[in-house]
């Protein structure tokens, strides 16, 4: 007589947090340098005629794709490298709700024009 | 009864892609707590995530489409530059704007928030749609990746309820005009 197979832990996670802590911590890079790069375009006028891309919508293309282009290679990086690990997942999400917040701050222009 | 072209690209701009997003988002919010919640009243089914999962990706297509036709096709008309010594800038938005003390604020904090602050939504939601569609039922069991999902699917939201206000008022006090006009119908005479 064969024994019963083993009941299962409750609620088994079967992939580890890597993967998740990835793209979370990446979209919080690509917004945080989305604000620094407009802020970077409103007060150096190098840096403003250098990140026009599209001449009719002026430095927000420049600002826009380069963050995206951010966003989108550290997410391929972090991927790569913690999609089979589990990371600290507390102190990633503390950043990147930092980052997320400080972003929200820095494109709100009176906060902006403070630099 | 008649539109112009660029009226109608601003209509799809803010009423399409914007405020459907807008919609969307309480309902995405909601299932994404119900579907994730670690010890549901009744267990959801396979079809409830489906669904959900195909939810995200249309919000992903929305906040996309809202912001890259907000950047590439109304934003240009937006900040045209009059020829000089124009009167009438009411085809120049941003210029009749600052034209005034009464509505400046409108560009300067408006606009200037809204065209930096509406791109989060679409990072945002990529990112929560990515993680639910990746996890699934699964997501029930990371408590801190459940959290930032909601965190994010929020903040997408608070950027595009942003933009979206701000888009509603500059077309209120500044609107997109202009382009061949499309005749919708014909009226009678009363």
């Amino acid at each position: 007589m064969s024994s019963p197979p083993p009941t299962p832990p409750p609620n088994p996670s079967a992939l580890t947090n890597g993967s998740g802590a990835a793209a979370i911590l990446s979209a919080a890079i690509g917004a945080f340098a989305l604000s620094i790069c407009a802020i970077a375009a409103d007060k150096l006028p190098s840096v403003n005629a250098a990140l026009v891309f599209y001449k009719p919508t002026g430095p927000l293309s420049g600002v826009t794709t380069l963050a995206i282009l951010l966003w989108i290679l550290t997410w391929g990086i972090l991927e790569f490298r913690w999609r089979k690990r589990t990371v600290a997942l507390g102190f990633t999400c503390s950043v990147a709700f930092t980052l997320l917040a400080l972003s929200f701050l820095l494109t709100f222009p009176p906060i902006a024009d403070l630099f | 009864m008649e539109i112009t072209t660029r009226a109608l690209w601003t209509l799809i701009h803010g009423m399409g892609f914007g405020a459907l997003y807008l919609l969307a988002s309480s309902g995405a919010l909601l299932e994404l707590y119900r579907l994730t919640t670690p010890s549901p009243p009744s267990p959801p089914t396979p079809g409830q995530f489906r669904f959900l999962n195909m939810y995200l990706v249309a919000m992903v297509v929305l906040a996309w489409a809202a912001v890259l036709t907000g950047a590439y096709v109304i934003y240009p008309w937006y900040r045209a530059t009059p020829p000089p010594g124009a009167v009438d800038l009411s085809l120049f938005p941003q210029h009749l704007l600052m034209s005034n003390p009464a509505t400046s604020g409108w560009h300067s904090l408006g606009m200037e928030w809204k065209e930096h602050v509406a791109w989060f939504a679409p990072i945002s939601i990529t990112t929560v749609a990515f993680v639910f569609i990746r996890y699934g039922r699964d997501l029930a069991n990371h408590k801190q990746l459940r959290a930032a999902v909601l965190a994010f699917a929020a903040a997408s939201f608070i950027a595009a309820g942003i933009a979206g206000c701000f888009g509603a008022m500059l077309n209120k006090n500044a609107p997109i005009q202009g382009g061949p006009s499309i005749q919708l119908s014909h009226g009678g005479v009363e």
